[in-house]
């Protein structure tokens, strides 16, 4: 049984702690109105991309002469697993749920007898992987100093996967985030960016598409455009991710915050509880003290 | 209206205009053209240069970086790498964006790939352009190709 010294300071210690999450998850909520704003604005672009991309895709096809980032290098033996994670914790099981999805498919596809490499965006799904598939590792984008994730910040990290690319040491890559849904549903999702798959997402678009003329070339634009459109998948994720990061760790803390409520009730009551009994015993002492005499 | 055409102008990270306009100035890699209403239908790599707006305010500018546009019957979309309206425009957005595509054009020199440099020094060069014509004029070391 503590005593009732012991009882207030664990009170109080809990208090603090629910003070603590209730603050974070106020922050998680503004920033997370934030997160969200910046990835309905990012929306249009990548919609009008990929639609128009749909088009001269679909229009080159699968000729010998197409890009490579279009077409693929025709094996698929190396894959690169782009696995983009938050640089923070404490946001429920939005980092494991990511890392756990990166390592099934990477079970996968070394089961298949593939190679993996895997490139980490954000300290905590690297510290998530290190231990099993720390010899995969071939890089890692730190944006712990970035505040706000900007269309940059995704060119840098396409620019070292096209560099990569380039260099012949993987045929496929893969990115893993996750897909924001509401607050208390964000979905890890797998989505292959090399080679670039586009569908047509739009209703009579595909009839329209094919009749534009091009300026300067089908085959220039759609070189120029291949590249950007690493980007702008890239972009995107990074937005989604920051979004679910944000949602994800808000939901977090509003159950700690009832959860730390919860547990100060309990330990009140038996903080009180043992205050009776004290009194009462106190009482008895001087009754008993009384009656002696 | 049929002489009016819906006209967006959208970067990765927001969406700057979405307007009716009459007509569009837009620098597209092999040269300005003009859309307006019932063009035919184009797709067109840019150029870094002003994209002029003639909407019912009056003209609008905006300063691109390159990016591409769709031209349609009824509607035009610019999806630029980086947009900002020509009011908006400094010294160190200018900076910025003159000092990333120098750095291409070193990163390609040291590749030796005379394709990539010619490319990177026609971009350095459109961006010089585009800085006297604004009034922002950069310091213009182009190296010779």
């Amino acid at each position: 049984m503590p005593s009732l010294k012991d009882l207030k300071l664990r009170i109080d210690s809990v208090k603090s702690t629910r003070k603590i999450t209730k603050a974070m998850q106020m922050v998680a909520a503004a920033k997370l109105r934030r997160a969200q704003e910046a990835a309905e604005n990012a929306r249009p672009y990548a919609e009008r991309f990929n639609s128009v991309m749909a088009g001269l895709a679909a229009s080159v096809g699968d000729s010998d002469t197409a890009p490579r980032l279009l077409r693929g290098t025709g094996s698929d033996d190396v894959h690169l697993l782009v696995v983009m994670t938050a640089e923070r914790g404490l946001c429920g099981g939005f980092n494991a749920n990511i890392a756990k999805l990166a390592r099934n498919k990477a079970d996968e596809l070394i089961g298949k007898g593939k190679t993996v490499k895997i490139l980490t965006v954000g300290k905590k799904g690297r510290d998530a992987l290190k231990r099993d598939y720390g010899q995969y590792f071939v890089g890692h984008v730190d944006l712990s100093e970035v505040k706000r994730v900007g269309y940059a910040d995704a060119q840098g990290i396409a620019k070292d996967v096209m560099a990569r690319f380039d260099g012949g040491e993987f045929d496929v890559a893969t990115i893993f985030y996750s897909k924001f849904q509401n607050v208390v549903t964000q979905i890890p999702t797998a989505q292959q960016i090399i080679p670039a798959t586009y569908e047509d997402a739009g209703e009579d678009e595909g009839s329209s598409v094919a009749l534009y003329d091009y300026e300067p070339s089908e085959e220039a634009i759609l070189a120029d455009l291949l590249p950007k459109g690493v980007a702008t998948a890239i972009f995107s994720a990074l937005l989604e991710n920051g979004a679910s990061e944000q949602g994800a760790r808000m939901s977090a803390m509003d159950n700690a915050t009832r959860n730390a409520g919860e547990m100060i009730e309990k330990l009140t009551i038996q903080y009180n509880r043992s205050r009776q009994a004290v009194i009462t015993n106190e009482l008895i002492e001087i009754i008993s003290g009384a009656e002696a005499l | 209206m049929a002489n009016t055409m819906q006209f967006d102008l959208v970067s990765p990270e927001r969406r700057l205009a979405s307007l009716q306009v009459s007509s569009v100035q837009i620098p597209g890699a092999d040269g300005d053209m003009t859309a307006m209403a019932d063009h035919s239908p184009t797709i067109t790599t840019l150029r870094p240069g002003i994209l002029k707006v003639e909407g019912p305010e009056g003209t609008q500018e905006y300063v691109v970086s390159g990016g591409f546009a769709q031209i349609n019957a009824d509607s035009l979309s610019v999806l630029a790498e980086r947009a900002v309206p020509r009011g908006e425009m400094t010294r160190e957005h200018m900076d910025e964006m003159v000092a990333e595509v120098r750095k291409a054009h070193e990163a390609a020199k040291a590749e030796e790939h005379p394709n990539a440099v010619d490319e990177a020094a026609k971009l350095l060069a459109d961006m010089v352009a585009m800085g006297d014509h604004i009034g922002l004029p950069v310091d213009s070391r182009v190296p010779a190709p």
